[in-house]
């Protein structure tokens, strides 16, 4: 938490209200708890306030863990902040711990001297079992004193204030997190009034438990106002984000709405084939509500059939789209190959999360590029984009059914589970200023009387035609063809051709996207070089070392494959090139590859975002 | 306004491909019957879209001068489902085999008929990997010696109409490549039918596994072997129709001879519109040498297609929301000014 001034600005009850730059809270409690709720309220409150927010929601790959247990902890961490912010933060200021067990798996992230709020009720004997503790760490003084800890008696104050609204005991206990919320609105200065609203649409049908979520919420920040034990509260002044009107997105959110938009603004159908997997399944429930614009969607048996599918609606002459994550995307591979073969504009989501196998269904990785690039038999090179944050996938998932429709080819589009479900503000944009796609279906012959399927256009491209248009009736497959008739063609010449036809045409992409750009010196000592979603972390860390007079620049990719032109240029304008990735080195083996360049690597592959200060160190590591 | 729709002939589906099935396949005449069915249906040409797996009988496509998908092994339905879907106006047929639908693509098989999407499913069952040349595929029967089951095949074979009728398709057919004016028949039901209809077809493949269903087509033993299915008539077969099919206790099938105490009426009469799928169920369960085997239509019923579903909560969407608007859509939820 970082101190703008540290005297009392205001005073109420006789407590000093102090005004904070930037402030990461994170509740943790039970699956059950409701922690993803009020983590989600404290992040739109923050929001409508006019901070910069970032959010990281960490939950368990089990839905219902056993109660108690630790493997059942779920948590929610936001940073809010008066400056413009890029990352969810390194160190929590204020950590709300529901019971023993989100205590003990979460305390380590807690800053030194921050604020610990633990629900002390949940300290039984059974809570402490479940959490594997031999005594209670919160009579533990040497390790409680490294924080402000307040121990509240939630369960029980909460009860006392749901009193009488005839609910039953585990209903009242239900609304323990709007309590907690309730604590910490009061401590960071929140306007309850948007939860408050949020209560009554939601529980409009059962004005009892509207009554009680609100009653609860007021109990907390009474809580904090009246008792001794909080002696100061904070105030996070808006930031100044740059003019206009703005919402909260999440990365899943923005893709669903950019498809959304797209069939709109292009008149063409958006057909959606998908199959329930963490962290993507969003997507396909987001778009299922979005049918009015055009969108269709189909849950498909499995991962293969919505790859297959989404190739049948491609030939059909619609803009067909998949998402999925890595075990799905594996299964995919084989369609997608028919897809590149048949040589048919469609969309692969790829919602990165950690692997391999199942892996860490809800934890974040950018583990997927390599797969990206080589997971399909054959020489079969796809282009791939990948989105840098939450908003970016709405400017991202266009681009790439851009590249798709003018290119005539699947392309990836790499998003992961920290920018799927992490949320920021999000500016929204005019809509005129929004991209519209030109898609021309082919109507008559282009050969001789004849139509030629495989007949390329400047960029490779060949055409498009629409099964139903009369005279143009062909067939295409998976087999090789022969270029210009598509007529099947297994002749040695004819194959070499193809392939490096295929390929030259994904390279070619290189003249129709932005070149790269630098931040920072464009040569010097060091270069860092990031993708996708750790966007953040990576020019956070980069400015702070920049502020501090270190020889830095950052460029941050967003076309992967193939590369904007300039790349290699960039590269070679710098002593040493750092690559920071959430994997073992995969963009680091692809820069190599291309461009012989002794690139190191900064490789965290816990399923967690970078923090600022990790990266910071290695910079300096690598600079010393 | 009605719309004048050229008269088309068989050779107006031939695409300019040369056939490369191996001579006498079944195919061949599968392919021959196709031809002729399609100018009937007063569908122009650019309707037709053709999606098919892998194997021999997935060439197919290639040999139609529609629309046409050749697609992935297994995979079929799933590709054709994505078409229909996009493009509802087309008449959608898919193009299979035993091993293709019922082997690698068993799950988008079962799928796509339980959904009931507007696709005709045409199954060349030879019993046999031919593509591959010559393993055991899932309807070859136990003991056969193919290259994989040099001491005989240890599976137990699956009934493909069985399957479909356990997933509740809505038609539900059997003809064989030989008998012409059947085979033609079934295909012609097959394309009035809305919903998924799924057509088995025995198919001689003369290279690896001849003579399969030598039983079903040899004019001196078919008769006793098969029974054909007409609707509303009792199930009567035999080289003389003097045998016939009558239901015992416990809903099980017996042969009984005609004349006698039994009369035709005893016989079990064919009802392929029941709405309840026992029926085509038990009678799918009549396998040769134990009894003869129906040919034609097993099932007829109507239910609502899938793509009919999926397109009208579109429009009912549009009817609750009003036309997409861009503008509203990203100015949703809460929202804030930044001066």
């Amino acid at each position: 938490m970082s101190m703008v001034t540290a005297e009392a600005s205001a005073s109420t009850n006789g407590k000093k209200l102090e005004s904070v730059e930037t402030v990461v809270v994170r509740y943790c409690g039970d699956s059950g708890d409701g922690m993803q709720i009020v983590g989600n309220q404290m992040t739109n409150a923050s929001a409508a306030f006019g901070n910069d927010v970032s959010t990281l929601p960490d939950f368990p790959a089990e839905i219902r863990a056993p109660a108690g247990s630790l493997f059942g902890v779920s948590g929610y961490q936001l940073c809010f902040s008066n400056r413009d912010i890029f990352t969810p933060g390194d160190e929590v200021d204020t950590l709300v711990a529901m019971n023993p067990a989100a205590l003990k798996t979460n305390i380590a992230d807690l800053k030194r001297g921050g604020t610990l709020i633990v629900n002390e009720d949940a300290f039984d004997k059974s809570g402490l079992q479940k959490a594997l503790y031999e005594a209670n760490p919160l009579d533990d003084d040497q390790l409680m004193a490294k924080f402000r800890l307040h121990k509240v008696p939630m369960a029980r104050l909460n009860r006392d204030a749901v009193e009488g609204l005839g609910l039953s005991p585990r209903e009242a206990d239900r609304c323990r997190n709007f309590f907690a919320l309730g604590l910490t609105y009061w401590l960071y200065d929140r306007d309850p009034k948007p939860t408050e609203e949020w209560i009554k649409s939601k529980f409009g049908k059962k004005p009892e438990i509207a009554e009680a979520n609100m009653r609860a919420l007021r109990a907390g920040m009474n809580y904090g106002f009246s008792t001794e034990a909080f002696t100061v509260h904070y105030h996070v002044p808006p930031a100044k984000l740059q003019p206009g009107k703005y919402r909260k997105i999440t990365g899943n959110e923005a893709v669903a709405m950019g498809l959304a938009t797209l069939a709109k603004l292009s008149g063409k159908m958006v057909f959606f084939a998908g199959y329930p997997i963490t962290p993507a399944s969003d997507i396909l429930h987001e778009l299922s509500m979005l049918k009015h614009f055009g969108v269709k969607t189909f849950q498909a048996e499995d991962e293969i059939a919505a790859m297959s599918a989404v190739v049948g609606g491609a030939f059909a002459g619609e803009l067909a789209v998949t998402a999925s994550s890595g075990p799905g995307i594996c299964l995919k591979g084989e369609a997608m190959g028919l897809g590149l073969m048949t040589e048919l504009p469609m969309v692969i989501i790829n919602v990165q999360r950690g692997g391999p196998s199942t892996g860490l269904p809800t934890k974040t990785e950018q583990s997927d590029l390599l797969l990206s690039m080589f997971g399909r038999n054959g020489e079969s090179p796809i282009p791939i984009v990948a989105a840098s944050g939450p908003g970016d996938c709405f400017v991202m998932i266009q681009e790439a059914f851009r590249i798709a429709t003018e290119f005539m080819c699947p392309v990836m589009f790499l998003s992961d589970g920290y920018i799927a479900n992490g949320a920021e503000p999000w500016r929204i944009p005019n809509v005129e200023d929004l991209p519209r796609l030109k898609i021309e279906h082919l109507e008559t012959f282009n050969g001789d009387g004849v139509l030629l399927p495989y007949k390329r256009n400047e960029k490779l491209a060949r055409p498009w035609v629409k099964p139903g248009t009369k005279g143009l009736e062909h067939r295409i497959g998976g087999l090789e063809k022969a270029d210009i008739t598509g007529n099947i063609d297994y002749s040695p010449k004819n194959h070499q051709h193809m392939v490096k036809t295929r390929a030259a045409k994904v390279a070619g992409i290189a003249n129709y996207i932005p070149e790269q750009e630098v931040e920072g010196p464009t040569s010097g000592k060091l270069l860092v070089i990031s993708w996708g979603g750790t966007y953040g972390a990576v020019r956070t860390a980069v400015q702070e070392a920049q502020t501090a007079g270190k020889s830095v620049a950052h460029t941050h990719l967003k076309y992967m494959n193939p590369f904007p032109k300039n790349l290699g240029t960039i590269l070679k304008s710098y002593d040493k090139v750092l690559v920071p990735e959430l994997n073992n080195g995969q963009l680091r083996m692809l820069l190599r590859d291309q461009y012989l360049v002794d690139a190191k690597g900064y490789n965290k592959i816990e399923g967690k975002p970078f923090l600022i200060s990790e990266l910071v160190n290695a910079i300096d590591e690598i600079l010393a | 306004m009605t719309v004048e729709l050229p008269t088309l002939a068989p050779k107006d589906f031939a695409s300019d491909q040369e056939v490369r099935w191996c001579p006498r396949c079944g195919d061949y005449s599968i392919l021959a019957q196709m031809k002729k069915v399609l100018p009937t249906l007063g569908i122009a040409k650019e309707k037709f879209c053709f999606v098919s797996g892998i194997g021999c009988s997935s060439r197919f496509p290639y040999y139609m001068n529609t629309y046409g998908l050749h697609g992935i092994h297994g995979r079929a339905p799933a590709i054709a489902t994505g078409v229909k879907l996009c493009r509802p106006e087309l008449q959608v047929w898919v193009i299979t085999g035993d091993g293709d639908a019922l082997s690698i693509g068993g799950n988008h098989f079962i799928h796509a008929i339980r959904r009931n999407v507007d696709m005709k499913i045409i199954l060349f069952n030879n019993q046999i990997y031919g593509l591959t040349k010559g393993q055991y595929s899932p309807t070859s029967p136990v003991g056969v010696k193919t290259k994989s089951t040099p001491y005989g095949s240890i599976d137990h074979p699956a009934n493909p109409l069985s399957v479909a009728i356990g997933v509740e398709a809505t038609f539900v057919a059997r003809s064989v490549d030989v008998d012409i004016k059947h085979l033609t028949m079934v295909l012609e039901r097959a394309a009035h039918h809305k919903g998924t209809a799924f057509v088995e077809v025995y198919q001689d493949c003369n290279v690896f596994n001849s003579g399969a269903f030598e039983y079903a087509t040899d004019k001196e033993v078919k008769g006793d072997n098969i029974v054909y299915l007409e609707h509303g008539k009792p199930l009567i077969f035999g080289k003389n129709r003097d045998k016939g099919i009558r239901v015992r206790e416990g809903n099980r099938v017996e042969i009984v001879q005609l004349g006698g105490d039994v009369k035709e009426d005893d016989l079990l009469f064919h009802d392929e519109k029941t709405p309840d799928p026992s029926l085509a169920f038990l009678l799918s369960r009549m396998r040769h040498p134990e009894f003869p085997e129906p040919m034609g239509i097993f099932r007829a019923v109507e239910r609502t297609t899938y793509d009919e579903s999926v397109n009208k909560q579109v429009e009912d969407s549009r009817k609750k929301f009003g036309e997409g608007d861009v503008e509203k859509l990203l100015n949703s939820g809460d929202t804030w000014f930044v001066n």
